[in-house]
């Protein structure tokens, strides 16, 4: 009964070898390790046997069955391993092809320097305000220290809807109305980013309606050094480290000291060259204290608070850093120009 | 402001430096310098000749053949001015020499004859077109006798002189005179610098024996002074004062106007000559005009005046508009020989109105609006009869008739050290300010830390603390200010709910493929009114309108972001761009009243349009088109972004299509609109298929929950299950899941359309919709029981409501 196990073995072996698809392993199974197979057969037989003979060769018997049955099993798993490799191969793809194109927007330019500017304010600790858009004389004008007939109303020739009412020509009046919300008594850290409008013609440095960015620190004991040094953190941050800046004396009704704040030309490196116009400097924005009258106007003890304000204007922030070349570019949404700095 | 540096060297010694280090320091203490440029392009080889014979170029009509003197030789030179004659002194551009352009001069032959040279006129030497006196515009210039044959005659011309622009502003007016440049500049540079003394010789005649002077409103005009010359020989002035003229920008005339108007530039105070002979009367009388009073300016103009301006009269008729123009019968002009000179304080509101009303702005005007400095007027006066005494020959009459209201004090100031440094972040000391009120030439009493300042009368923008502080620290230098940060209690900036939720709005267009546009505020009357959702129509009764606007195209504010931004989308067609997908979020204006008192709301929108193809994909074959359904699903992905839910309802909004619009619904409001605009719209526009939304950003923000914005994800299996229904094709398939959602509350979560289909195997006019719903208890799992009672009270529902049969 050995040889005929050991026949049946090399039988079934070969047979698993030579398989070549699954059936025929199916088959192999059936035949040699089914309930009708010739080693159940062999085993069945076993009555025959003595005692002693029956243990050895029902341990053959299972150890021959066990032998097949992992040749079977290690051929079916190599067979699909190479079924599924052959299937795979069948499946690739030309990977050079086009992707399917995933509709991507963006921001635009302004809106992305205009958030820049905040993040960097929120990092000092401001707040970020809004207000109305069409505003009374009173909070455009009067609040600021420009009484009617001042002669700096010049300045700013504005839309007017009634006497009273007019397009705000500056985001200042947001200032004011906070300020005037917190009765004197508490300090103000602020920045307000909006659209302002004035009378002028659209041209390639003039556009009748622009952004403008305003900020206020109203406190005891703020100086004009404090105003210097947030100055100076915010155009290391927005234009470089390697950006200097400096102040030159200028004039606002709504702060004295004013000042126009400057930052070393990147182009020269301050040398002087044609875009800073041979003098080493761009101007940036203007800034300085807080007029008294506009603090008292608004509740607060000059004596006891002052202040700094600051504003600047982010299409011309935006003309110098990315070297666009006219504000109205800013407004026609011209699509190749938008898609352009979407990476701003 | 346009400064002359060989003009200010007069005043005080700025040779040390370079125009442009001269610039530089002006620019840091005080004022800023818009510009430095030379008078004129270099000339090179110009020097004075000396006509010597003119005659008849003898093959040329005209032309002139000269012999001219140049000093070491005399060269014939072919001239075609019409002004050339023999004996006068000429600008010759001799060969080798070069004018501006890099224009060089060569010896040449004209028509036959050599020309050894060129005879210029200023224009040529490149003196601007505006500013040449009007008997040299069209020919050569003719020097005075006095100069001498051969000198260089870009000195005598003083075309070497550079020019300073200042760009003022209005605070600073005392720089509008060159004896105020000259104070600021000895401040900026510690030099030395005092307006000289005049210096007048007047005859024993007095001027109160030719003129009397009153003044009816002393408010308006508080000092009113007169002074007579007489023998005056009206003819040209010096060349210096022409070329300092010049260089200010002011085109020379004659003797007493350029005075005139040297004076004006010289001590920033404007004068006025009268020809005493023609003024008609011999008393002046100031008054305010009579409303319809005319009156005939120096420009030939017959203007109408009102009781807002004040006039100069003769006691009867106005022969000046104070301050702003002179009047034509009283003009000095060639034959004049006594001239009455006024020099007088105008009220600046008075001028200001008065220039603005006959849109007059001259030097003048711009001076007396700013307001000049008291303690010159009357200096001013002086200055310029001792130049008329110089220069025209005159005899200045004894005295000046005035009257004379006018405040001359200083306004004095206190300031501190401490709370100077307190305001500065400085140490400066009281010494240190004690030096800066010395360069200021500030007069003041100290004791102590305590200053008590005078201010000048020249400085009238001066009048506080802060007003000094600026002066202080703008001498101290602001680049010697520390850099500090503010102290006090520290505060979290940062944005508030809204703003985070409008940048997470917005960041949500631009992932769904919208570019983010930026359009106008103000747009045209129609455009106002166009495109606006319903629920702001009703509350809009008219569209806010500018008082005066600069065009049509912007005079008045929208009440729809739409318009403006389908203009950008015809902008980006009418240049081969025909896939766009824009948003904007941004203000509409609306008011309730007919006529605007109050300030209109402003509503904040979140709008987009869409044209053209949303995907392509062209080897696979794919290609989607935008319509109604791209739009919507954008509309319904910021609904789930934002978890509020919207419905939506058939409407009909005026230049939509009525067909494809949709009205959007949040908490049981109207918050917008979705759908396409008219094609009538899309053809007048140049615009293809166009799709838009507009949504109401603040009410979104209302309804916005940040708690329910992040629910627990559900801990038992919700259970699937599909519908589909037959009913009639005017049924909306909204409604359908409208009912389903009431019926089967509170189990069924969600309803969604999966499939749509008409045409064969139903009957006409029937469409069938499949719908997919999604039953769940957030508390326990369901039981199939649960489930089969819930849909069972939908199909009866849904056959109810909409004679919906389910399909078989
Ligand atoms: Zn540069």
């Amino acid at each position: 009964m050995k040889e005929r196990l050991e026949q049946l073995k090399q039988e079934a072996l070969q047979k698993v070898d030579q398989a070549t698809e699954v059936q025929s392993l199916k088959d192999v199974r059936v035949e040699y390790l089914g309930k009708k197979g010739p080693i159940t057969e062999v085993l069945r037989g076993m009555g025959k046997l003595s005692k002693e003979e029956r243990p050895v060769i029902g341990q053959l018997a299972n150890e021959v069955r066990e032998q097949i049955a992992d040749a079977i099993e290690s051929k079916q798993t190599k067979m699909e391993e190479e079924a599924l490799e052959k299937q795979l191969e069948e499946e690739s793809v030309d990977v050079t092809l086009p992707g399917r194109p995933v509709q991507v927007g963006g921001p635009h330019l302004l809106t992305s320097i205009v958030e820049e500017i905040e993040d960097l304010f929120i990092g000092m600790g401001f707040e970020i305000k809004e207000g109305p858009e069409v505003e009374t004389d009173y909070y455009n004008f009067e609040a600021l220290n420009l009484p009617k007939g001042h002669p700096a109303r010049d300045m700013q020739d504005s839309f007017y809807i009634t006497e009273e009412l007019l397009l705000r020509t500056h985001t200042s009046p947001v200032q004011a109305r906070t300020m005037g919300h917190k009765n004197g008594k508490e300090p103000v850290k602020m920045i307000c980013p909006g659209k302002v409008y004035r009378r002028d013609t659209d041209d390639a440095t003039h556009s009748h309606q622009f952004t403008q960015i305003e900020g206020l620190l109203v406190d005891k004991h703020v100086r004009m050094s404090d105003l210097k040094g947030v100055l100076n953190a915010f155009a290391k941050q927005m234009f470089g480290e390697d950006r200097d800046i400096r102040l030159r004396p200028s004039f606002f009704p709504f702060t004295e000291p004013s000042v126009e704040m400057d930052i070393s030309c990147k182009v020269c490196g301050g040398k002087g060259c044609s875009v800073c116009k041979g003098t080493g400097w761009i101007e940036i924005l203007g800034a300085g204290m807080v007029h008294p009258n506009v603090l008292e106007m608004a509740g607060y003890d000059p004596e006891e608070y002052s202040g700094f304000a600051f504003g600047m204007g982010p299409e011309r922030i935006a003309m110098l850093k990315y070297g666009v070349d006219d504000i109205r570019h800013f407004y026609t949404n011209d699509i190749r120009f938008l898609k352009q700095y979407h990476k701003a | 402001m346009l400064v002359s540096l060989n003009w200010l060297q007069d005043y005080i010694d700025v040779s040390k430096y370079t125009p442009e280090e001269l610039a530089e320091i002006i620019t840091k203490t005080g004022i800023e310098v818009e510009s430095v440029e030379p008078v004129a392009e270099e000339v090179q080889g110009v020097v004075v000749g000396y006509v010597e014979e003119c005659e008849q170029h003898p093959n040329a009509d005209k032309l002139s053949l000269c012999q001219v003197n140049v000093g070491e030789e005399s060269l014939q030179i072919v001239c075609g001015a019409p002004n050339i004659a023999k004996g006068q002194k000429v600008p010759v551009a001799v060969p080798g020499a070069v004018l501006p352009g890099n224009f060089k001069i060569k010896k040449t032959k004209l028509r036959g004859e050599v020309s050894n040279g060129m005879i210029c006129s200023l224009q040529e030497l490149g003196v601007d077109e505006k500013d040449v006196p009007k008997e040299y515009a069209d020919g050569i210039f003719v020097f005075p006798d006095d100069v001498e044959v051969g000198a260089e005659a870009t000195a005598l011309l003083n075309l070497d002189d550079k020019i300073i622009e200042l760009g003022l502003t209005p605070n600073r007016s005392d720089a509008l005179s060159m004896a105020g440049v000259a104070y600021e500049v000895a401040a900026a540079i510690d030099g030395e610098y005092t307006l000289a003394e005049e210096n007048v010789e007047p005859s024993n005649e007095k001027a109160e024996d030719k003129v009397t002077v009153k003044v009816e409103d002393p408010a308006a005009n508080p000092y009113y002074g007169a002074f007579v010359i007489q023998d005056i020989e009206v003819g040209p002035s010096p060349l210096w004062l022409r070329n300092r003229l010049t260089a200010a920008g002011i085109r020379p005339i004659n003797n007493v106007v350029d005075i005139t108007n040297y004076v004006l530039l010289e001590y920033g105070q404007p004068l006025h000559a009268f020809d005493y002979d023609r003024f008609g009367s011999n008393e002046i009388v100031t008054r305010r005009a009579k409303d319809g009073e005319t009156i005939q300016t120096l420009d030939d103009q017959e203007r109408t005046l009102t009781s807002d301006h004040l006039v100069i009269t003769n006691g009867t008729e106005a022969h000046a508009i104070a301050g702003v123009m002179g009047g034509a019968t009283s003009e000095v002009q060639d034959d004049t020989k006594t001239i009455i000179l006024e020099a007088a304080y105008f009220n600046p509101a008075v001028v200001r109105q008065s220039s603005k009303d006959h849109g007059l702005r001259s030097e003048s005007s711009t001076r007396f609006e700013k307001g000049v400095d008291p303690n010159r007027v009357e200096r001013a006066g002086k200055r310029a009869c001792e130049l008329l005494q110089k220069y025209a020959n005159g005899t200045v009459l004894a005295g000046v008739v005035s009257f004379d209201q006018l405040d001359r004090s200083e306004k004095k100031v206190a300031i501190h050290t401490s709370i100077i440094n307190d305001r500065l972040g400085t140490e400066i000391t009281n010494e240190e300010i004690a030096d800066i009120l010395r360069r200021l030439q500030f007069d003041y009493k100290q004791n102590g830390e305590e200053f008590i300042v005078s201010a000048p009368t020249r400085r009238q923008d001066i009048e506080r603390f802060e007003d000094m502080l600026e002066e202080v620290a703008r001498i101290y230098g602001y680049d010697n200010l520390p850099f500090t940060l503010p102290g006090g209690e520290s505060q979290a900036g940062g944005l508030s709910l809204d703003q985070q939720l409008k940048r997470r709005m917005k960041a949500y267009f631009e992932g769904a493929g919208l570019d983010e546009a930026i359009t106008y505020s103000l747009t045209k009357k129609d455009w106002a009114t166009m495109l606006v959702s319903p629920e702001v129509e009703r509350e809009a009764v008219a569209p806010v309108g500018l008082a005066m606007p600069m065009s049509e195209d912007y005079s008045h504010l929208r009440q729809s972001l739409l318009p403006e931004m389908l203009q950008s989308l015809s902008y980006n067609i009418a240049r081969k761009q025909q896939n766009l997908a824009y948003y904007e979020v941004g203000t509409v204006f609306v008011s309730e009243e007919e006529e605007v008192t109050k300030q209109p709301s402003e509503m904040l929108r979140a709008s987009g349009a869409l044209t053209g193809t949303w995907v392509t994909h062209p080897w696979q074959q794919e290609k989607k088109d935008i319509d109604f359904f791209v739009v919507k699903g954008i509309v319904e992905g910021l609904s789930e972004q934002l978890n509020i839910p919207f419905t939506y309802e058939k409407t009909k909004v005026s230049s939509m299509h009525p067909g494809r619009t949709a009205l959007v619904k949040a908490g049981g409001k109207d918050i917008g609109f979705i759908g396409q605009i008219h094609p009538k719209l899309q053809k007048e526009m140049d615009l293809k298929e166009t799709y838009v939304f507009d949504l109401n950003v603040e009410e979104l923000l209302k309804l916005y929950d940040k708690e329910e914005a992040f629910r627990k994800i559900p801990r038992y299996p919700s259970v699937s299950r599909d519908i589909a229904l037959v009913v009639d094709e005017s049924v909306a398939a909204g409604d359908i899941a409208a009912t389903i959602s009431e019926a089967g509350a509170p189990l069924v979560k969600e309803v969604q359309v999966f499939d749509l289909y008409q045409g064969e195997h139903l009957e006409e006019g029937k469409k069938s919709l499949a719908f997919n719903l999604l039953y769940l208890d957030p508390e326990r799992t369901l039981k199939d029981q649960e489930v089969e009672e819930a849909h069972e009270a939908i199909l009866t529902a849904v056959k109810e409501k909409h004679q919906a049969e389910l399909r078989g």
